[in-house]
């Protein structure tokens, strides 16, 4: 039978990159002396879903490499193995690795086999090199039971009951089953495929049962990410049964009871229970040592004498709540609290709720002008639709929003690496990563931001002998900081290190040939940081230092998300860099400027300012074109109805005004008949139904239903130099 | 009769009748497919689009989409392009795009037996035949039948980019 099993790619290559991503968090969080044994776990059962899923999709090369890593990691977590530090070294490494190879996968392309080959054996090593570690005392675990009782082997009954598109995971079971193999010593009671009764395969369809008992040593925790990615809520049971008591192994209920004085009651219960009871009255010795193991909690009873055993059993169970099964329950809950949408889904009730807005708007516009009367009866209804609406939107909006913490999260790796690399000490803070911005600008955001950590600990930060010397803390901070102020996300990135040298960068700009003048004021100085191809490093490293970057980072986040960004610096105490961006993409600050009756948007963020010229400011240059005279400068006039070919209202620029834009490092004029206003706007693609327009980079809905055009800097600013 | 020039504009299969929503352009009468068009509207608040040709008129707001306005009255010269509360606009749903043209007024929906469709004559060089599906008689009028989704994907319209 041929199984389509592409549906369940996209699920696994997403379940497995939050798996190596929350592996990758817990091992940065580990403490080397003292792990948290609850972390372990975790990191246990991330690598182990990881295994599960890619052994199951057939990715034999990510279930290799999770498999050593599981097994070592399954030593450490039994106190077997010491956890070292050169351990977390090569555990991220292999993270990486597994990256590689899910990227490699997800992509069609090909993983780096000969890293995967030398993490392996980095990792094999590990496991033989020492193998009598001091044993580390494990405390709550995957088996809460008694220390003593950890290694046990235990019998799991597993009940995986599909209900719905079975089929397709048909297949599936065998990779199960094998892997179910692994853990102990595995049988099957009942295999849906061959079900007794003379199934046939349609009438199976909607109803199919395996069985199976698992003897093993390996926590409910290992079973159950064996089925991670092929059993739904609901269609899975595991029960443990104590060990040593096999008595009750046949039976068919999930649910046991042991009582022997009145034994006939025991398969009288037919409930799916996964409570036990235990009754130390019990004639038979096995049962009496039972200890407990599985998720649903256990009571210990003396002496009670079981009149109505199942209710006790029953009624007893919350009473003694294991902490994995608190554990489990959060999990759960969690996963079952948030649905994977598509992005476009998202866009779409956004743009239509975009649009009840501009109705509501219009509604309410037409309302005022009705006879008072009538609109005093509207009044109230269409304040609470107006109300209604502007909550809608937030709330629908807000879909989109993801906290900073995503983009943060990254860089505790990138500081460990680097402060290795460059034998420096430095501690990374982050302060507010709840801060939720834009999806599309997290994404945006994470490289520009990585590269101005990134400089930080390489220009920033000294040396811990040069911060000795100037009487700094050995160890250097480097704090990222998300914030909202007013519309804005402002996010800082911090640094106590050294600063910035105000002179070494003017003799730079001067040795380049740059404008500058000792005159210029400080905010002016830094700002050629940005310039393309200038870097204050004496020597370059592989960090930084070839002056590529700050131009790109400056690009990105002036051009790509309509932000801002600044440099702050104290020489010898350290520099702060601001970015502000807007709170989403789809939403631009612009002022709107009327041109012979046409409304045009420029975008806020390159408006430098906004003037009315005197007559004798504006000068022409052989007759033709147009200069305007400001403090000295002279910057090219543009006239909008020129380039957009209107005919013009005002053609004199002193009876109009005068937006001063810079873009691309070039500042023009720009003239317009008037200034309506200042909006945000909500952008929308010209595109989509029409094709690119030169000057025009989108386009918005105004607050009567109009659209207005929103004006492309760049290329007006590139327009202007061919006109 | 040659039903071929239908068959080759994805049209349904044998002989069953095609629905065509039908149009005037000056004294012309015209007809494109039913199912390519999305709604009838009334014209306003168009914006103007810097250094489009005459006949595109600018784009207008369609529930949040932005969709270009073309005036086919312009476009083949056809009618006089007065705007006023009358002038109506066929939104087209084209595969990939919304396009809204301006006509002088809408007719009528009309079904047309296959027989009653023929090729258009070749009319050389004066007339770009290559924009019809055919001609259509329906009781003694004309009936211009109009590929209109190949007529507003082609170069000279300007709404499509050329690469």
């Amino acid at each position: 039978m041929t199984v389509d099993m592409s549906q369940f790619y996209q699920v696994f290559f997403e379940e497995a990159a939050e798996h190596l991503a929350a592996m990758e968090n817990l091992l940065l969080g580990l403490d080397i002396d003292a792990p948290d044994p609850e972390n372990l776990n975790a990191i246990f059962r991330s690598a182990h879903s990881i295994k599960g899923g890619s052994a199951t999709f057939g990715f034999q090369n990510m279930a290799q490499v999770t498999h050593i890593l599981e097994s070592l990691l399954d030593r450490i977590r039994n106190g077997e193995l010491q956890l070292r530090a050169e351990m977390v070294d090569i555990f991220l490494k292999a993270g990486d690795v597994l990256q590689n190879q899910l990227e490699a996968h997800q992509n069609g392309g090909e993983a780096d086999e000969e890293n995967a080959r030398a993490i392996c054996e980095q990792l094999s090593r590990l496991a033989t090199s020492e193998n009598s570690g001091a044993p580390l005392a494990s405390g709550a675990g995957e088996a809460p039971a008694p220390a003593a009782d950890a290694h046990a082997v235990r019998t799991y009954h597993i009940r995986f009951e599909p209900d719905d598109g079975f089929p397709q995971r048909r297949a599936n079971m065998d990779n199960l089953i094998e892997e179910l193999g692994h853990l102990g010593r595995l049988s099957i009671l009942e295999d849906g495929r061959h079900a007794p009764d003379g199934f046939s395969e349609e009438a199976a369809e909607g109803k199919l049962l395996w069985r199976f008992t698992l003897e093993t040593a390996s926590g409910e925790a290992e079973i159950n990410a064996i089925f991670d990615f092929v059993a739904k809520a609901g269609e899975l049971e595991i029960s443990a049964e104590a060990p040593g008591s096999n008595k009750a192994e046949e039976e068919e209920e999930t649910a046991y009871g042991f009582f022997t004085d009145i034994p006939e009651q025991a398969p009288d219960q037919p409930e799916e229970d996964q409570g036990y009871g235990f009754f130390t009255d019990l004639p038979s010795p096995a049962e009496k040592t039972a200890s407990e193991e599985a998720e649903q909690g256990y009571g210990f009873f003396e002496e009670i004498q079981p009149p109505a055993p199942t209710v006790t059993a029953k009624a007893a169970a919350p009473l003694r709540t294991a902490p994995q099964s608190g554990e489990k329950n959060a999990l759960a809950s969690q996963s079952e609290s948030s649905i994977r949408v598509s992005v476009e889904k998202v866009d779409h009730l956004i743009n239509l709720v975009g649009e009840l807005v501009i109705t509501q708007a219009m509604l309410a516009q037409t309302a005022s002008k009705l006879d008072p009367e009538i609109v005093e009866i509207l009044g109230n209804a269409l304040g609470q639709l107006e109300h209604n609406t502007r909550d809608l939107q937030e709330s629908v909006m807000s879909i989109r929003m993801m906290p900073i913490s995503f983009v943060f999260s990254r860089y505790p790796r990138v500081v460990r690496d680097l402060c290795a690399k460059l034998g420096k000490q430095v501690e990374l803070k982050t302060v507010g990563e709840g801060t939720e911005l834009d999806k599309g600008l997290i994404e945006k955001l994470s490289d520009p931001l990585t590269h101005l950590v990134r400089n930080s600990l390489d220009h920033g930060i000294e040396t811990p002998e040069k911060r000795i010397a100037a009487g700094k803390p050995e160890k250097g901070t480097v704090t990222l900081r998300a914030s909202h102020q007013g519309g804005n996300i402002v996010i800082e990135v911090i640094d106590d290190g050294a600063g910035i040298n105000r002179d070494r960068i003017l003799e730079k700009a001067k040795e380049r040939g740059m404008a500058v003048s000792d005159s210029m004021s400080d905010q002016d100085v830094y700002q050629l940081i940005f310039a393309p191809g200038f870097s204050t490093a004496d020597v370059v490293t592989d960090v930084s230092g070839r002056g590529v970057g700050m131009d790109v980072v400056k690009k990105n986040i002036v051009n790509g998300m309509g932000g801002r960004i600044e440099i702050d610096s104290t020489l010898g105490q350290g520099s702060r860099i601001t970015i502000r961006l807007p709170l989403t993409l789809a939403i631009l600050d612009g002022m709107s400027v009327g041109v012979s009756g046409e409304n045009y948007i420029i975008p806020l963020t390159y408006i430098v300012e906004s003037l009315k010229p005197k007559e004798e400011d504006v000068k022409t240059v052989s007759g033709q074109g147009r200069v305007l005279h400001v403090r000295g400068e002279y910057i090219p006039l543009v006239a909008l109805y020129e380039i957009f070919n209107i005919s013009p209202k005002v053609s004199k620029p002193h009876e109009g005004i005068l937006v001063l834009v810079e873009a691309e490092g070039k500042k023009i004029a720009l003239f317009v008949d008037e200034l309506l206003g200042q909006h945000q706007v909500v952008i929308k693609s010209l595109e989509s139904n029409f094709r690119k327009v030169p000057g025009i980079s989108g386009a918005t809905i105004m607050g009567d239903g109009k659209v207005a055009l929103i004006l492309d800097m760049s290329s007006l600013v590139s327009l202007s130099r061919n006109a | 009769m040659d039903l071929g020039v239908i068959e080759n504009h994805e049209a349904d299969t044998a002989a069953e009748p095609q629905a065509f929503l039908t149009f005037t352009l000056g004294s012309e009468e015209y007809g494109i497919d039913i199912l390519k068009v999305q709604e009838i509207r009334g014209y306003d608040s168009v914006t103007r689009i810097a250094n489009a040709p005459e006949f595109i008129k600018g784009v207008v707001n369609l529930r949040g989409i932005i969709v270009p306005i073309v005036d086919l009255r312009l476009k083949f010269d056809l009618g006089s392009a007065e705007y006023n509360e009358f002038t109506v606009v066929i939104v087209l749903n084209l595969r990939d795009r919304v396009v809204g043209i301006v006509v002088d007024g809408v007719s009528d929906v009309i079904s047309l037996p296959r027989e009653k469709i023929q090729r258009a004559p070749d009319l050389g060089s004066t007339v770009d035949t290559e924009h019809l599906l055919g001609l259509g008689t329906l009781d003694d009028r004309m009936l211009i039948l109009m590929d209109i989704e190949h007529l507003m994907n082609s170069p000279d319209m300007g709404l499509v980019e050329t690469a």
